[in-house]
């Protein structure tokens, strides 16, 4: 076991964990202000695409990372018209937004590029491998200190608790609230802009694969909480980073492959085990899902 | 006059979301309206057409089903797609452990041996247990987690959908898959077990096309889901539960118990869809073999109203989509067949967020009664 901690998978958990982080930090913003954010992985693929998309015909991955986290933005808008707006289910409309995220780059790639659900390669010059991970790195912080120390951050926490106090004491709510889920939109398509313009050099069909699934996941792992979530992120993308750099080469006693599918379920069992209570309760923003109805 | 009202709102949605469509198509410079005819058109012509579309159908009336029933009862099911992982994997299990087909790995040969499989009568039942047994165990977990421990339903489920796509995963992979096989599926099931294929009871209809009896008893499933939810006493507390969990308590019903009971039905209903696509289709199990079903069966719910009727309405309706978008793909400037997905989630978006439209149509005093 002890040759699989090496330099190169600690640099691969930080590598895959970076969009886990960005794409939970958004989350965080969404659920603390009450609504639910299942369409997290529709905002990064639409990140991924756009960043993808822009860096291709302009040239500059910073436009790119800058139209990703646009485009994020402009999904999450979608999402907050329809569950502040309108009071839509938030589970309901965030699925609704991840199927039509599935449909739209390829829709969009099939016209612009002829292609059939991809964009073309970027140049490796024109790549930002790095920048990504330290925004994602030193955002930890500063969400924390944003969400504990500002006013800013105590009025969306009590959106999310108790809409009706927080109303009564001059908050106003749905403003609080279409600036947490668009928050969740600009981060959420920032890890995604990574994928395509960071770790990898184009955008393929459904590139995040569950990505923003396991971002959630980590948001709740790590209780709602900015710190908790970063080392869910990590743990979820150590396991990942093993994962590959087991493949194949790490072997059991009997000479067979370790099946890798019960380290990929990791994840997904841990957030199951952690949200029924049993290591520590992991509670929710009480009015978590609820839109909320101004009285008049 | 209610089933005006009922049947309004969906329709608005659809046509709004055919505009959305129509406009997106119109930017990348095609034509939406022909684009639209070719799509009902090929999914609607005989018999080919039809028959894909109704076979396309068959998966989402039974997740259609399996969500509507849990939304009865006030919970979110988005694991349909995980409940029919493990029942197509557990029917293809049945259909070749019971079926005489044997793998003899690593490295060694198949051997199929139709002597020593179970007889169709024995073997197509036992397949149909085991699908919905699997679906109901899957859709069961949940269930009681939410029940015992008041954890949220909707991330339990979207959990559970990653673990059994990678548990069966690693059972065909490391156990049914036949050494050697590039492919990601398992070996084909005994023959008994194959249900028949409508081909050879409607005259004219080719065999080729894989529309079978499993269509009949997702129209079956309809019937009974109806008579459970609207005629029994069980289907009327887990109805009650779902209007008022609190007034259900107070008048006696276990709402834990309906929770649980809720839950496993959906799970069952989702497997069902195993025995068209294991038993009628492709006699294997394929790893990833569903096309979003689950998800699709949400907006098939929605769309329907939660009814049984409503269900296969707008089954058919998403099946169309689904066929004739192959045709959009190929025989159009620049359309893709993504352009499914888009209608779809934009169907959805509008279904959901209904106060969108309500608001004119109060307005205009078209809907002075509206009760929602």
């Amino acid at each position: 076991m002890a040759e699989l901690f090496t330099i190169s998978l600690i640099w691969s958990t930080i590598r895959l964990s970076t969009p886990l982080i960005l794409a939970a930090l958004g989350g965080l913003f969404s659920e603390r202000s009450g609504v639910i954010n299942i369409a997290l992985e529709g905002m990064m693929l639409a990140g991924a695409f756009t960043a993808a998309a822009v860096t291709y015909a302009v040239g500059n991955p910073y436009v790119g990372l800058l139209a990703g986290m646009g485009a994020g933005a402009l999904i999450a808008a979608i999402h907050a018209v329809a569950c502040i707006r309108y009071r839509a289910d938030q589970v309901v409309t965030g699925t609704a937004i991840n199927i039509l995220m599935i449909g739209i780059p390829g829709f969009l790639s099939g016209a612009f590029f002829l292609s059939s659900g991809s964009t073309p390669q970027i140049p490796k010059e024109q790549l930002i491998p790095d920048t990504p991970i330290w925004i994602a790195f030193a955002l930890v912080p500063l969400v924390w200190y944003v969400l504990y120390k500002t006013p800013f951050g105590l009025r969306l926490r009590s959106v999310g608790e108790n809409p009706e106090a927080a109303d009564a004491a001059g908050v106003r709510v749905a403003k609080m609230r279409y600036a947490g889920v668009l928050l969740s939109g600009l981060l959420a398509g920032l890890g995604g802009a990574y994928l395509s313009i960071g770790q990898s050099s184009l955008f393929t069909r459904n590139m995040t694969s569950g990505r923003g699934f396991i971002a959630l996941a980590a948001l709740i792992f790590g209780k709602w909480r900015p710190v908790q979530t970063m080392l869910a992120c990590l743990l979820f993308g150590f396991t990942e980073a093993v994962t590959i750099q087991m493949q194949g080469v790490v072997k059991l006693p009997s000479g067979e492959d370790i099946p890798i599918q019960f380290i990929q379920m990791v994840p997904y069992v841990l957030t199951i085990v952690v949200l029924a209570g049993f290591i520590g309760s992991s509670r929710p923003p009480k009015a978590l899902g609820i839109p909320y109805e101004k009285e008049r | 006059m209610n089933l005006l009202r009922e049947l309004l709102f969906p329709l608005i949605a659809v046509v709004a979301a055919f505009v959305v469509g129509g406009i997106l198509i119109l930017i990348i410079g095609d034509n939406p309206l022909a684009a639209y005819a070719l799509l009902f058109g090929s999914a609607l012509s005989w018999p080919v057409g039809i028959g894909y579309t109704l076979f396309y159908a068959t998966p989402l009336i039974f997740t259609g089903l399996a969500v509507a029933l849990a939304f009865r009862c006030g919970l979110l099911n988005i694991g349909a797609e995980g409940q029919l992982y493990v029942a197509a994997f557990a029917a293809a299990w049945v259909g070749i452990e019971f079926g005489g087909v044997f793998i003899k790995s690593p490295g060694g040969d198949i051997v199929n041996s139709p002597m020593a499989s179970l007889p169709g009568l024995i073997l197509i039942p036992l397949c149909f247990v085991a699908a919905i047994t699997a679906g109901a165990i899957w859709g069961g977990i949940p269930g009681v987690l939410k029940a015992r421990f008041g954890s949220h339903e909707v991330i339990n489920t979207i959990m559970l959908n990653f673990i059994a796509v990678a548990l069966c995963s690693y059972f065909t992979q490391y156990h049914y898959k036949i050494p050697g096989d590039p492919i990601m599926q398992t070996a084909a099931i005994s023959q008994s077990a194959h249900i028949a294929r409508l081909g050879n009871y409607v005259p004219g209809f080719p065999q080729w096309i894989p529309l079978n009896l499993s269509f009949v008893v997702a129209l079956i499933c309809c019937g009974l889901v109806y008579l459970f939810l609207w005629r029994t006493k069980w289907g009327y507390e887990l109805r009650a539960t779902g209007t008022n969990p609190t007034a259900a308590e107070y008048g006696g019903i276990s709402v834990r118990k309906q929770i649980i009971l809720a839950m496993t039905i959906s799970g069952g209903l989702a497997g069902l869809v195993a025995i068209n696509e294991v038993l009628g289709y492709r006699y294997r199990y394929y790893d990833g073999f569903s096309d979003n079903y689950g998800f699709t069966g949400i907006a098939v719910a929605l769309l329907g109203r939660n009814h049984p009727v409503g269900v296969i309405l707008s089954a058919l309706l998403f099946a169309i989509l689904q066929r004739g978008g192959i045709p959009v793909d190929a025989f159009t400037e620049h359309v893709t067949k993504d352009i499914v997905q888009v209608l779809q989630g934009t169907i959805i978006l509008f279904v959901a967020a209904e106060a969108f439209f309500r608001g004119p149509f109060a307005k205009w005093g078209l809907l002075r009664r509206s009760k929602v």
